[in-house]
């Protein structure tokens, strides 16, 4: 049990590491200096005589710790990391990055969490159902196909256009009415409510197909084996070897869920763009216009945060669920 | 989720029954068997029937769109009609012009991006599952790494900092970033396949690791990793389409999600200008789905225990 959660730990540990050091690195990669550039952008150079420029280019090379050699670029990007602080954002300047991402983070999880969840549960029974039945095979998977091969945008686009555009049943842009103070109010959680009802269907029926047409595939497989045949050669009824097969036919499931969190965080953040909803993928859009390097950096790694965070996670459950895991961790053999 | 998450269910057959089928039947009824079972599945005829018209139209489309893609040949935001099949955009072009010349680079970009996943995935899968011991830990450790790296977020920071983009490099990116499950699911299957005694032979008669992985361990993955390609394929046109949502994508060209993005940004939503982003959508939708059912077929055809009954 040690052993394997210190192996993982470690994996953890690394890929936060490679993460973030690949965050430092890319805007160093660019070539062109940053600081001209940011000078350049304001138009200070025609500003002054060369004195002024000179004197500016360093205080805002000294501002932005670019000032030192690169290897103590490097230690003062974790030194500031460690401690919570990911510089100040250009875009809302003075604000701290922290605190932008931080604000945004709610609207994020609040999509992707029940997203991710229960397209999960819903799509494994909806396919785990359709398997080897032909009514429902020949209606929910066409949909399921459908659904899996939208493209995020896309599938926003169409939701906005006719459910909200056109048919007027919800509203399109914001993560609440304009006017509103976030707050723990009625009126605040009905109208967020309301403005999250798109975006989430969006990210949840995209993976909804996915895990149905994958789980389908997966429990024909296991009906066919070994163990299911023998199961109903002894009369079992076809219940339980559906339930057998079924638990089977979720560890491959779990461990795809692990591998898909990237492509759902990536199309979430294209959701959240569509609707102008105010999370993480919205800042990043942000960032992206005003050529703010420092939150763009800071969302990242708050990212790849939560992906270790949500790996730690299904590791655990793969642990719970799969019982040659415990097994072979207390030592048996598998 | 999205396609390619999911590997074809045959990870879980044993990849050397194929070879065993072909000992006991010669091969040319063999191949003829194939063709009665890939012929009778509905699926994969229709997947590759949708398929080959898109690729036909993208092929042909260019030389015989009615208009250029990126002149003013009318109106703004002219419905569609018999002179414009799909209307026009807020600059006056002809959407289904636009649509004929983004499929070539749909195509482009899934098949880069298909291909350089599957390259580094099989030769890291590959090496894994042969080598075993410290370089499979190694590898695994840097696979598993490399999955925690949200691919598009990563492709956005890159992104944000370059300033010219093409189709090429657009591929090679989303192949450079999607590659870990392939990786995963080829040392699997490798592991497995490595202690089987055609391959024992091989190594006992001398040979060296390359050649038994290359000549005696992949062709018995060959349909394996055929299905693989294709759910890459579809995969990376789906990662492109997000990713040129966003305005990151290749600045010399049109694609699907230029189109989508350029209606996003001259508010076609609110002008109810639907033509504009629905139909690149829905062909790439299309495109996607086509693929995604002929790999189900594809999958059926080579793995009896699926077919139906």
């Amino acid at each position: 049990m040690k052993r394997y959660f210190a192996r993982k730990i470690l994996t953890y540990v690394l890929a936060f590491w490679f993460g973030a050091t690949i965050d430092w690195v890319i805007p160093r990669l660019i070539p062109g200096d940053p600081v001209q550039a940011y000078l350049q952008r304001f138009s200070v150079q025609g500003a002054g005589s060369p004195g002024t420029w000179q004197a500016l280019y360093k205080v805002y090379s000294k501002a932005f710790g670019l000032n030192v050699p690169l290897w103590d670029q490097y230690w003062h990007f974790w030194d500031g990391l460690l401690h919570g602080n990911m510089g100040v954002s250009l875009y809302e300047f003075p604000a701290p990055v922290t605190r932008i991402v931080w604000d945004a983070a709610p609207y994020t999880l609040a999509l992707l969490v029940p997203a991710i969840v229960l397209s999960y549960v819903l799509g494994n029974r909806v396919g785990a159902m359709a398997a080897r039945r032909k009514a429902l095979d020949d209606t929910v998977l066409p949909v399921a196909y459908l659904f899996q091969a939208s493209p995020y945008p896309w599938l926003a686009l169409a939701l906005a256009f006719y459910l909200g555009e056109v048919a007027h049943w919800f509203p399109i842009s914001g993560g609440y009415a304009e006017g509103l103070v976030p707050g723990a109010n009625w009126t605040f959680i009905w109208s967020a409510v309301q403005h999250w009802v798109l975006p989430f269907f969006t990210v949840f029926l995209v993976s909804f197909g996915g895990w149905a047409i994958g789980m389908r595939s997966l429990v024909i497989y296991e009906l066919e084996t070994d163990y299911a045949r023998y199961l109903r050669s002894l009369g079992a009824s076809q219940r339980l070897v559906r339930r057998y097969a079924y638990r089977n036919a979720v560890l491959p499931q779990l461990s795809g869920l692990a591998l898909a969190l990237g492509t759902v965080i990536g199309g979430n953040i294209v959701t959240e763009i569509v609707f102008g909803y105010p999370g993480l993928g919205h800042l990043i859009y942000q960032a992206i216009n005003a050529q703010d390097y420092f939150l763009l950096q800071g969302i990242f790694l708050f990212i790849i945060i939560g992906v270790c965070l949500a790996n730690f996670v299904i590791d655990i459950v793969y642990v719970l669920v799969d019982p040659r895991t415990r097994l072979s961790m207390q030592g048996a053999p598998a | 989720m999205s396609v390619g998450t999911t590997p074809p269910t045959t990870a879980g057959t044993e990849p050397g029954r194929v070879a065993t089928a072909a000992v006991a039947v010669p091969v040319g009824s063999r191949r003829w068997e194939f063709m009665y079972f890939a012929l009778r599945n509905k699926k994969l005829v229709l997947g590759l029937g949708i398929e080959v018209v898109f690729v036909l139209a993208a092929i042909f489309g260019p030389l015989v769109a009615p208009y250029s893609a990126a002149k003013f040949v009318a109106q703004p935001n002219l419905h569609p009609s018999l002179k414009h099949l799909l209307g026009t955009t807020y600059f006056g072009e002809d959407v289904f012009s636009q649509v004929l010349f983004a499929l070539r680079d749909s195509y482009l970009v899934g098949f880069l991006g298909a291909a350089c996943a599957a390259l580094i995935g099989l030769v890291i899968g590959f090496t894994a599952g042969w080598r075993g011991g410290v370089v499979d830990e190694v590898l695994q450790m840097f696979t598993n790494i490399v999955v925690m790296m949200p691919a598009l977020v990563l492709l956005i920071v890159i992104g944000a900092y370059l300033k010219q983009h093409s189709a090429f490099f657009e591929g090679c990116f989303i192949g450079v970033t999607t590659w870990p499950w392939v990786a995963r699911a080829v040392r699997a299957q490798t592991f497995t396949l490595r202690s089987r005694d055609f391959v024992d032979l091989s190594r006992m008669s001398g040979k060296r690791g390359p050649s038994i992985v290359i000549k005696d361990i992949a062709p018995n993955m060959a349909s394996y990793l055929f299905l693989v390609f294709v759910l890459l394929f579809g995969s990376s046109m789906l990662i492109a389409v997000s990713y040129d949502f966003l305005g990151l994508g290749p600045t010399n060209s049109i694609s699907l999600g230029d189109m989508m993005f350029n209606s996003q940004q001259w508010s076609a939503l609110v002008l109810h200008v639907w033509w504009w982003f629905i139909p690149p959508g829905a062909v790439m939708t299309l495109m996607v789905a086509a693929l995604l059912i002929a790999n189900v077929g594809l999958d059926e055809v080579f793995n009896p225990k699926l077919r139906e009954m």
